[in-house]
């Protein structure tokens, strides 16, 4: 991956007297490596990133909404480390979304590091060279002669110094340097990059202070709930609304028609789904109002087979489709029908996962302020321009009327890329006139995500005598009409092991959902993963090899290209040696090869190339005679580069991303009549602190640019796991969650 | 009739139907919006306070059933974050999205008073009830530990 853009700076003298510094580009030039035309947009204003006031006071902003992630820390330590300033000489503030001023603003994909990694170490780059300009000029000395440190210029041969405060006046007045000189410390100058640095929130998060999405209060605001239909998009036919008017504190109840657009497949934000809003003085007594809530629905009104979809149903289809040719080929190359015929061994097997829904801690909310066709919104999303965009639309209001402000978030996890809590909660204020907070239950939550896909896969290997794979096939039977799938339904044509073995095929079938489906961490690969490598597994097994030799064999072979632009895997290359890498240094790490074989013990291995990211995993558990499942000890080393930027939070995401990954083995949502089955999370018992296990995790540093964390450790913990409790047991876990495999956590 | 209570050491008096759920007392009438709603049925622990000493989960605590009570809650352990709990939490840098987190100490603040020397066993039954969607329980664990044995400010009278 290249970063070769230029980037714009700008600054611009701050009231008072200050300096502030900004950077800006299209965020559409934000592409992933070479190919992509460089766009300059002339109508891009500046905002900034830093302000230095003459006090000395130094502010950075955070530009990335802040889901857990530590972007709140991490992107500003970017700027701090090349502007050359102390940390604790550092204020960081969140900047409102304000794309052409900050660049993309978004918190997925593990896209953090990759997009800013370049970009904010200009800004500080840039910034400290005005600083130096400004002194020299001062001073009347060459620049050259000129360094800096904790947020001070220095002139060592006549032993005077500046400080960037009293600098910042005569700064703001210079030009902006050309981008192409600047100077970016060697990596072994960093004093903030690659040290452990605390979340800034930490102060205010621990001692209760007002943070959150659900703390945000505004002058007049209401709170309401927003009651939706069971069913997907169901609408309402009557409700008891004169008997909920009349509640204690309920100012406003009414019913929404919504505007649900239908088709083959549903988007992740297909518009504002149908309801009863009941806005009242506070949020527990539009609650307790809610809870006489009666409604008649139409369930079938957004499909006429809504109500009969069940987890059942799409099961007993699924099988069906598994039996019959895929109605789609993604890639097919050399006869693997053939190849498995003469193959000396034949592995056969159908791996399936189930829905899952986020659950993220902190429910969906939005407080916005719809006054004099201005909309000013306060929100938890991690795609807030998508979400302006949607208010927008969906409203009919000029997006340039949309002020969108970011709270910090309890958790993202995918599910707030989608912006509907964002959309009713602007609707509902325009119909009430007043400033409201949509905040939903949890019952809401479980019963209304775009919720991760099940999937089914029928997979078959073909082994030759000396144990090489000759032929892989996958089928995949996932939601979506014709070739299009859901959304986070899909796979890839060039999913592993393409184009490393000699003859195979990937081809999927669909069929028809009527529900949101969208993006959770890792998504796609946190189930395909789970089959791919699990998979593995088995062919290792039954070819009599290590399935860590044999996946290194097949990430040394030589690879068969894809045809024309598919090989190029949404804008990066896969680079084998990585992948190779983290399997080599885990497997060291935890002993792989030396392992103990002992009854009701195992060791599973799986890695896998996500986001920019390789990680390799490997699991030990122990199962009891009752089939209790402990996972004891998880080994993860994982390549995201040269630099880890801020250790803490980068271990926190491997940490997390372990525990989630265990929660994936363990948990699912059910569909019965179009619904739900599951409410809570006492239905859905995620991950506890005495089931985490002992966790020693690595990154492995390579001369790559720095990528993303919040996802490339979560999808190998899964086979991991499973092909653990396979050596344990001897029991293939193929049906995910593993209790329909018998097991159940210890 | 408004309902006196005790919440950190403060005497308040609120307007508000007496089944209304503690949770919801505090952070809408109280504008102590450190305890935080997650599930609503006792089930994920983000809503825990301390009454009279024991952790209790406040969205399924009746507001009347605690008049007279001592109620202590995030802001109580101290506003500037100088209570062991707060610091320990700190120093570890437990916290990712950080929303359970102020549950996750209440908790582990009614166990250390209880148990001021807790073993991992300890810590892991106490902590049971507490979600974290995050998974940052290992460092919850290191936090406890760290902040064990450290004097802290009685949470009953």
């Amino acid at each position: 991956m290249q970063f070769n853009r230029r980037h714009f700076l700008q600054l611009s003298a701050l009231a008072g007297g200050g300096l502030a510094l900004g950077l800006y580009e299209h965020p559409l030039a934000y592409a992933l490596g070479g190919g992509q035309p460089e766009r300059r947009d002339p109508a891009l204003s500046p905002r900034a990133f830093i302000q230095i006031e003459p006090s000395g006071k130094i502010t950075i902003m955070a530009k990335n909404p802040e889901i857990g992630q530590g972007v709140r820390t991490m992107l500003p330590m970017l700027i701090a480390e090349e502007l050359d300033v102390e940390w604790s000489q550092v204020h960081v503030e969140q900047a409102s979304l304000d794309e052409t001023a900050y660049g993309a603003q978004f918190a997925g994909g593990s896209m953090s590091t990759p997009l800013n990694w370049d970009p904010l170490r200009h800004v500080g780059a840039a910034g400290r060279q005005l600083m130096i300009t400004a002194a020299a000029k001062r001073w009347s000395v060459p620049e050259k002669e000129c360094t800096t440190g904790a947020g001070r210029v220095l002139h060592a041969a006549s032993q005077r110094s500046l400080g960037y405060g009293e600098l910042a006046e005569a700064a703001a007045r210079l030009p902006l340097p050309d981008p192409e000189s600047l100077q970016m410390k060697d990596p072994k100058e960093y004093k903030i990059i690659g040290k452990f640095t605390k979340g800034v929130d930490n102060p205010a998060l621990l001692t209760g202070k007002r943070l959150f999405g659900i703390d945000v209060k505004v002058p007049g605001m209401l709170h309401a709930v927003y009651q939706k239909c069971p069913v997907f998009a169901g609408k309402v036919k009557q409700a008891n609304l004169d008997e909920i008017k009349s509640m204690p504190g309920v100012r406003h109840a009414f019913i929404v028609d919504g505007s649900v657009r239908g088709g083959p497949v549903v988007d992740s934000d297909p518009g504002l789904e149908p309801g009863v809003a009941i806005v009242a003085e506070t949020w527990w007594q539009a609650q307790a109002a809610r809870r006489a809530l009666k409604v008649e629905w139409d369930t079938a009104a957004g499909s006429p087979t809504a109500a009969t979809q069940s987890s059942k149903g799409f099961d007993d289809k699924a099988a069906q489709l598994l039996k019959q040719p895929p109605g789609h080929t993604l890639r097919s190359y050399g006869d693997v029908d053939a190849a498995c015929k003469s193959a000396a061994k034949i592995v056969e097997a159908s791996y399936a996962y189930p829905f899952l829904v986020h659950g993220a801690l902190e429910p969906q909310n939005t407080t916005a302020h719809f006054d004099n066709g201005k909309l000013e919104i306060w929100t938890t999303s991690q795609a807030p321009g998508g979400g302006r965009g949607y208010v927008a639309r969906e409203m009919g209001i000029d997006a340039a009327n949309i002020t969108i402000h970011l709270t910090r978030t309890g958790g993202g996890f995918g599910r707030r890329l989608m912006n509907d809590y964002m959309l009713e909660a602007a609707w509902i204020s325009r119909e009430v006139k007043a400033p409201v907070q949509v905040l939903w239950s949890r019952e809401d939550d479980f019963a209304h995500d775009a919720y991760r896909p099940a999937g089914w896969h029928g997979l078959k290997a073909g082994v030759d005598a000396q144990g090489h794979i000759v032929a892989w096939r996958q089928h995949m039977v996932t939601f979506g009409s014709g070739e299009k799938t859901a959304p986070s339904a899909g796979i890839s044509a060039d999913e592993f092991p393409s184009g490393r073995v000699p003859n195979y095929f990937i081809g999927h079938s669909t069929m028809p959902l009527w529900l949101r489906t969208g993006p959770m961490r890792a998504p796609g690969a946190n189930a395909i993963c789970f089959v791919g490598q699990s998979f593995l597994d088995e062919v290792a097994r039954a070819a009599g090899r290590d399935p860590l030799d044999l996946q290194l064999e097949l990430l040394a072979a030589k690879e068969i290209p894809m045809p024309g632009e598919q090989r190029n895997r949404g804008g990066y290359i896969f680079k084998p040696e990585r992948l190779a890498g983290v399997l080599q240094q885990v497997a060291e790490e935890s002993g792989w090869k030396n392992r103990k074989r002992q009854k009701g013990t195992g060791m599973g291995i799986a890695a896998y190339a996500c986001h920019l990211g390789y990680c390799a995993e490997v699991a030990e558990v122990t199962v009891n005679a009752s089939n209790q499942v402990r996972v004891t000890r998880v080994w993860a080393v994982t390549d995201v580069g040269h630099q880890i930027i801020n250790p803490s939070g980068a271990r926190a995401q491997v940490e997390g991303a372990i525990v989630e990954g265990m929660g994936h083995t363990m948990l699912e949502v059910t569909m019965a009549g179009g619904q739900m089955a599951q409410s809570n999370y006492l239905q859905y018992r995620l991950p506890r602190m005495r089931q985490t296990p002992e966790m020693h995790i690595s990154f492995r540093l390579t001369q790559n640019p720095p990528t993303g964390l919040g996802e490339p450790a979560l999808p190998p913990v899964i086979p991991a796991i499973c092909n653990a409790i396979f050596d344990a047991t001897g029991k293939r876990v193929r049906t995910l969650p593993l209790s329909k495999s018998g097991f159940s956590w210890a | 009739m408004p309902l006196k209570l005790t919440v950190n050491n403060e005497a308040v008096q609120v307007d508000a139907a007496p089944d209304t759920p503690l949770l919801w007392v505090l952070r809408e009438h109280l504008g102590l919006a450190g305890t935080k709603y997650g599930c609503g049925v006792g089930a994920c622990g983000a809503c825990t306070v301390i009454v009279d000493g024991r952790a209790v989960r406040s969205c399924l605590t009746r507001t009347g059933s605690v008049v007279g009570s001592k109620i202590t809650t995030v802001e109580g352990l101290s506003a500037d974050g100088t209570h062991p709990l707060q610091k320990a939490w700190d120093e570890v840098d437990v916290a990712q999205c950080g929303y359970c987190q102020a549950g996750q100490m209440m908790t582990a603040a009614a166990l250390l008073e209880q148990t001021p020397h807790p073993t991992d066993a300890d810590i892991e039954s106490a902590m049971d009830g507490n979600l974290c969607r995050c998974g940052t329980y290992a460092r919850i664990r290191e936090a406890i530990h760290r902040a064990a044995g450290q004097r802290m400010p009685a949470l009953r009278d």
